[in-house]
């Protein structure tokens, strides 16, 4: 499953991060970084091409040697990122929609709690909860 | 490790065909130095591709194994390619040799030249033997050649010559050594280039021949040598694509291979030089998917195949010199036009060999030990001239899968890591980073590239060069503070505050400092106490202690430093909106706008975030004019490290964290400074003295928050009023930089009284009544008023005039009276002007009026002397007195369209008066043109002296008559009136004209004229003479027939029917006595008028022009006197 799940504010700051070994955070939080140059530049082509609805899921970003990095983009510019693991080939684009789908869906309703300020780092129990599901081995 | 990894350069360049040219002394004889030159000077790309070489006539070429195997049954391969081989083919066997021999066809001593060239060609088979290299003879020549078939003795010679020298006569050229050298040369170039390919082509086939006695057994090492060679020749040959196909099937071969430890370092070799021929290639061939698939096939199947794990470094030496070899060859067609994208460029290839360059270095760095004894012999002895590509220099030509020698192989296996921990890993590292930043660059990714730039500064701080480590940092740090990564920063910082403690960088270490002890940094409290206790230390002339996890050497290298720099002072700047500091700081003017008289109030709040308090010298504010940065300064009297808040004097910048204080300044701002903005330029917060070490913490402008706020739907809500007594609400204090200083508020009662609607034309009073309400008197009191707007416009548009105390107007118009001086006002008193406007012209005008008075007041033991100003503006709507409207009448005060030239005729215009107020009409005047006369002689004007009010009209009648004159229409002139408006005040005003312009209108001509003198009135039964008075009014004499009609109230005297001349311009007169019957309003009998030379009607023109009733009186009763 996942090894990091990430998601990013409109202005591009990190509201979210979560990653599984812990111990290699710091370059999880650089390749998802890194990432947002792919997300901003296909963003920017759509919005040039067709006025018509973007598709929120962005796909493969980056192909490095070790890992995927799969992003979505929510229609208010939520980003969010998921890397796997390279050769954790069980995972095809259809299984990457659908955690996306449920990571958008737990975004949602953690927006809904009146309490949460948008712009705040998330801190949810129930949102921690939705991206542990995705990242633990079944 | 370079000689495991490294491509030879055989393998990188691109082979053309060796070409050998035997027989020319370039030395010495020049011709042959300039038919050398045109071979190999100036070989662009339009030129076939070959390489030339001079060799001597005897030059020995490597031998062929002479024994041509038979089998291959007994032979085991001992490795897969020879070291030499391919240079071999490249520098040292031509395909083609060529003699060049001087001879001309006319040559005296053919039968020797001829002998002696045969055994030239000769020596030079005898040095090829065995080999399928191609002879070819070139003759230079003196003359030029004769057109081919002319020349017989030529065709002979050649003959005997190809046969002499056992030549086909495809191998026979002659180079006439002429002009036009260059052209020749190029035509035997192509020549040998043909015979180059057949050679290549022949080598090629050979190889091939091989394959059928070879088995997959014992021969898996030749299947993949053969091919590589075939493919070889075949790119000797240019044919890439037959190339590419056998370097393919070597590669498929190659994999196929059994692979061990042994073996693992050869096949890795040899794959990573036919993955390089495919990879170049495919680009070649404009196919870089083709290019990049098998790249990736390639690295998926190495990636594991790591080998001996002792020497693992050398997987990651040769994973990292894949990469960068493909990074190279991609970097390289987009060089040639290639497009790539912004996920799939070379960029990401230079990273990965980073990456791997990295591990490398971490692998050796966990497993390699320098050797503690020296070997012998050494098993890396033969590590430069090995004889097949990498092998083991101690065991070379073994391929079975077990070494041969266990003590051996571990002592190869320590000399190997005693060589890798010799090499400075870090000079690898770097380079392959910044290929890759160039690209990422190039390829819009601003965030990988500042990534890539992080990982090289890293780098650079292994590489002990903490400079450029710094350096490189502070370049990206801005990014991640921007975009609010405060993990990303962190990590950056700590290496920052590693290198700034190593080099004794005292503004970085101070900067980070301040950084890393604020809120948005990660660290632990632990952590943050230590870095405020260490910039205490460097802020108090100490030297800080060193951070944990250094090399000692290090440590011991700064500490030197730090404390011999301990003693020097040191002011520095830090900018703070540039980093995330710990302090927090927005000052703001109390008002938008200060009045002259008032003082400036400046408020600074100021917030620390750190964990123990902090104690800071001195706040200052820099405005934008430096004279009042005196009054905005707080000086704490207390060292750096002194106690707590108790014990200050005076300014107090001891700062708790969490706490917002707030330093009030006020000041009075200059007089030259009125209507100017005052800015906040600057604000500075020293820490430590000057006399020491200080870092004065600089805010532009007004300061602000250390991160501004993202701006949410909440945070545009209103904000809750401050209330006061709390502790101040940080995120409600807004930053106002700036503020305006305006003029002193003027006291000073201004009242304009005037009547409204202004009359078009007329001198419109207004009474300015002023009234001084400060508590001084007030001087140079300046007034200004006009029209607004009218300055700029044009002279034309320019229709109102204003005037001050006495209405005049000399048709010069004054739109505005500026700076007029008034009398100097005493408190309390009172001042009356007039002011005049005259309008020329309806609508809406605003009309403003401006005081400027200079006024001392005291403020604070001070006489400061303030300009005031006072501004009134009024709108003034402009309506026309009156309207006039004219009509035209005849003498019979019947209304007529057009008059009759040199008839009298009536003007009657009609004054109606639309102003709401009191009209006074002195005159009116008619000012006739040439055309029109009046009547009378002097008719004074009817409307002398009237007054109207509203709605009332106001007529009279002028009679008038035009001149002799012949035009259609004509214009009557312009009438007008002389008026004022009629009130109490408007006594001494002047009178004002206004004019209206008469109507134009049309006249005729009538022939004759006829009038009627008959008295008033007649009685009855009295006698009532009539005369008729015909005038001629043309130049000829007319024939007139006049008929007198009979009438019931009459009886008459005189020609009824009458016939007569009337000479030019002369009048006729008819005399008619009536005796009136009838009393009353009686018609008078018609006289009928006939013109015999006139087509027209007369008769109906004259009966217009003469009465038609008489007023007949009864006969008087006489009073009887008896009765």
């Amino acid at each position: 499953m996942a090894v990091c799940v990430a998601v990013i504010a409109k202005e591009n700051y990190p509201l979210y991060i979560k990653t599984i070994p812990t111990d290699n955070e710091l370059k999880f939080q650089y390749t998802v970084h890194t990432s947002l140059d792919v997300v901003e530049e296909k963003i920017s082509s759509v919005g040039k091409n067709t006025n018509d609805l973007r598709e929120l899921y962005l796909g493969l970003l980056y192909p490095t040697e070790d890992y995927k990095v799969y992003g979505y983009v929510t229609n208010t510019k939520v980003k969010f990122v998921i890397v796997v693991e390279s050769s954790n080939t069980s995972l095809r684009d259809n299984e990457i929609r659908g955690m996306f789908r449920k990571l958008h869906n737990g975004y949602v309703d953690m927006l809904c709690n009146p309490f949460y300020t948008p712009g705040e780092n998330i801190t949810s129990r129930l949102f921690d909860n939705t991206v542990l599901s995705m990242m633990q081995q079944d | 490790m370079a000689w495991a990894s490294n491509l030879p350069q055989e393998l990188l360049c691109r082979p053309t065909a060796l070409v050998s040219l035997t027989g020319l002394d370039v030395t010495y004889n020049a011709i042959h130095k300039l038919i050398w030159d045109s071979f190999v000077n100036n070989r662009r790309s339009d030129r076939v591709p070959l390489q030339f070489k001079v060799t001597a006539g005897d030059h020995e070429y490597p031998k062929c194994r002479t024994n041509k195997r038979q089998s291959y049954e007994w032979y085991i391969p001992k490795g897969v390619l020879k070291k030499t081989w391919m240079n071999k083919h490249l520098n040292q066997v031509p395909a083609v040799v060529v003699v060049f021999f001087d001879l001309d066809w006319d040559e005296h001593l053919w039968k020797e030249k001829q002998m002696e060239c045969a055994t030239r060609v000769e020596i030079v088979r005898n040095s090829l033997l065995n080999r399928g290299t191609k002879v070819a003879v070139v003759l230079i020549q003196k003359n030029a050649p004769l057109p081919p078939g002319e020349d017989v003795v030529a065709a002979e010679r050649a003959a005997s010559l190809c046969s002499a020298c056992d030549l086909s006569a495809k191998q026979l050229y002659v180079l006439p050594h002429t002009d036009h050298l260059i052209g020749y040369t190029i035509r035997l170039e192509n020549a040998f280039y043909e015979l180059a390919q057949s050679y290549y082509h022949g080598e090629a086939r050979k190889v091939k021949a091989h394959r059928d006695f070879l088995n997959k057994t014992t021969h898996q090492l030749l299947f993949v040598r053969h091919q590589f060679k075939i493919a070889f020749f075949s790119e000797l040959k240019q044919d890439s694509h037959t190339a590419l196909k056998h370097y393919k099937q070597a590669y498929g071969h190659l994999l196929e291979m059994r692979m061990h430890d042994t073996n693992l370092l050869e096949i890795k070799s040899i794959a990573g030089f036919i993955n390089y021929k495919i990879c170049r290639l495919s680009f070649q061939h404009n196919a870089p998917l083709d290019s990049i698939a098998q790249f990736r096939k390639h690295i998926d199947f190495f990636k594991s195949k790591v080998g001996i794990a002792e020497l693992a470094f050398e997987h990651s030496a040769w994973m990292a010199k894949q990469f960068q070899v493909f990074g190279d060859l991609f970097d390289e067609a987009i060089k040639l036009g290639l497009t790539a994208i912004q996920t799939q460029h070379p960029g990401f290839y230079y990273q990965q060999a980073a990456n791997h360059a990295v591990n490398r270095k971490q692998l050796c760095r966990g497993f390699c030990k320098p050797l503690t004894q020296l070997i012998h012999p050494d098993p890396l002895e033969f590590l430069d001239n090995l004889d097949f590509y990498g092998q083991r220099p101690w065991r070379q030509g073994h391929q079975s899968i077990d070494p041969p020698d266990m003590q051996r192989e571990r002592d190869g296996i320590a000399s190997l890591q005693n060589m890798e921990i010799q090499v400075d890993h870090s000079w690898i590292i770097i380079p392959l980073l910044n290929s890759a930043v160039a690209q990422f660059k190039k390829y819009k990714s601003p965030r990988m590239k500042r990534y890539l730039m992080v990982q090289m500064g890293e780098e650079y701080y292994h590489a002990k060069d903490y400079n450029k480590a710094l350096m490189l940092l502070n370049k990206v740090m801005w990014d991640y503070r921007g975009e609010r990564w405060w993990h990303l920063l962190d990590s950056i910082l700590d290496i920052s505050l590693k290198c700034a403690y190593l080099t004794c960088k005292l503004q970085e270490y101070v900067s980070v400092c301040v950084e890393l002890i604020g809120s948005y940094s990660m660290r632990s409290t632990e952590e943050k106490t230590r870095i405020q206790m260490n910039l205490i230390r460097v802020i108090s002339n100490d030297s800080p202690e060193p951070e944990p996890g250094l090399d000692p050497i290090c440590v011991d290298n700064a500490r030197r430093l730090w404390s011999s720099c301990s003693t020097d002072p040191s002011v520095f700047s830090i900018d703070m909106q540039n980093i995330v500091p710990f302090v927090e700081c927005k000052a703001c003017f109390s008002t938008e706008t200060v009045a002259a008289d008032t003082e400036v109030q400046l408020e600074v709040y100021i917030r620390v975030n750190c964990q123990f308090p902090v104690r800071f010298s001195k706040l200052s504010v820099f405005l934008n004019n430096q004279l009042y940065n005196q009054y905005c300064q707080i000086v704490d009297g207390q060292g750096v490290s002194a106690g707590s808040e108790a014990d200050s004097r005076g300014g107090d910048l001891y700062l708790v964290p969490g706490q917002t204080r707030l330093y009030t300044f006020s000041f009075l701002p200059l007089k030259d400074d009125v209507e100017t903005q005052l800015e906040i330029s600057s604000l500075v917060l020293e820490l430590g003295s000057e006399a020491g070490r200080c870092a004065m913490l600089q805010w532009i402008g007004g300061g602000g928050p250390a991160v501004s706020p993202v701006q949410t739907a909440q945070s545009l809500l209103p904000r809750k009023p401050v209330v006061p007594g709390c502790p101040i609400d940080w995120n409600a204090v807004d930053v106002r930089a700036a503020t305006r200083i305006v003029p002193r508020k003027a006291k000073l009662d201004v009242v304009i009284q005037h009547e409204p609607p202004c009359l078009l034309n007329e001198f419109y009073l207004l009474r300015l009544d002023m009234t001084n309400n400060e508590d001084t008197d007030i001087e140079d009191i300046r007034l200004s008023f006009g029209i607004q707007g009218d300055e700029t416009a044009s002279e034309s548009e320019q229709t109102s005039h204003v005037c001050l105390e006495t209405p005049e107007f000399d048709n010069v118009v004054e739109y505005s009276r500026e700076d007029v001086a008034l009398v100097k006002l005493g408190t309390g008193k009172k001042l009356s002007r007039r002011l005049f406007v005259k309008n020329m012209q309806i609508g809406t005008k605003v009309l403003f009026v401006k005081l400027v008075y200079t006024v001392a007041v005291t403020k604070t033991q001070q006489i400061i002397t303030c300009t005031c100003e006072q501004n009134e503006t009024i709108s003034l709507t402009t309506v026309t007195p009156f309207e006039v409207s004219v009509k035209l009448n005849s003498l019979k005060f019947e209304q007529i369209e057009a008059i009759q030239i040199e008839e009298p005729f009536l003007l009657l215009p009609e004054l109606k008066c639309t102003s709401p107020w009191l009209v006074e009409l002195q005159s009116s005047q008619l000012q006739m043109t040439p055309f029109v006369q009046s009547a009378d002689e002097d008719a004074p004007s009817q409307l002398q002296g009237v007054c109207l009010k509203k709605s009332e009209c106001a007529a009279e009648c002028i009679c008038l008559q035009t001149v002799h004159c012949i035009q259609p229409s004509i214009s009557l002139g312009t009438y007008t009136v002389y008026w004022r408006r009629h009130t109490d005040e408007s006594k001494d005003l002047p009178f004002v004209t206004t004019s209206f312009p008469l109507p134009i209108v049309n006249t005729e001509h009538v022939p004759i004229s006829m009038e009627l003198r008959l008295p008033a009135y007649g009685s009855v039964k009295n006698l009532l003479p009539l005369c008729y008075v015909i005038n001629n009014r043309t130049a000829y004499p007319q024939e007139m027939e006049v008929t007198m009609e009979a009438n019931d109230s009459f009886m008459f005297s005189g020609n009824k029917q009458f016939h007569f001349r009337i000479l030019p311009s002369k009048a006729y007169n008819l005399t008619y006595n009536l005796f009136p019957l009838v009393a009353g309003h009686v018609a008078l009998p018609k006289l009928h008028v006939n013109m015999l030379r006139y087509q027209g009607n007369i008769d109906l023109i004259t009966q217009k022009m003469i009465p038609t009733h008489v007023f007949i009186k009864p006969t008087g009763k006489t009073l009887d006197s008896s009765g």
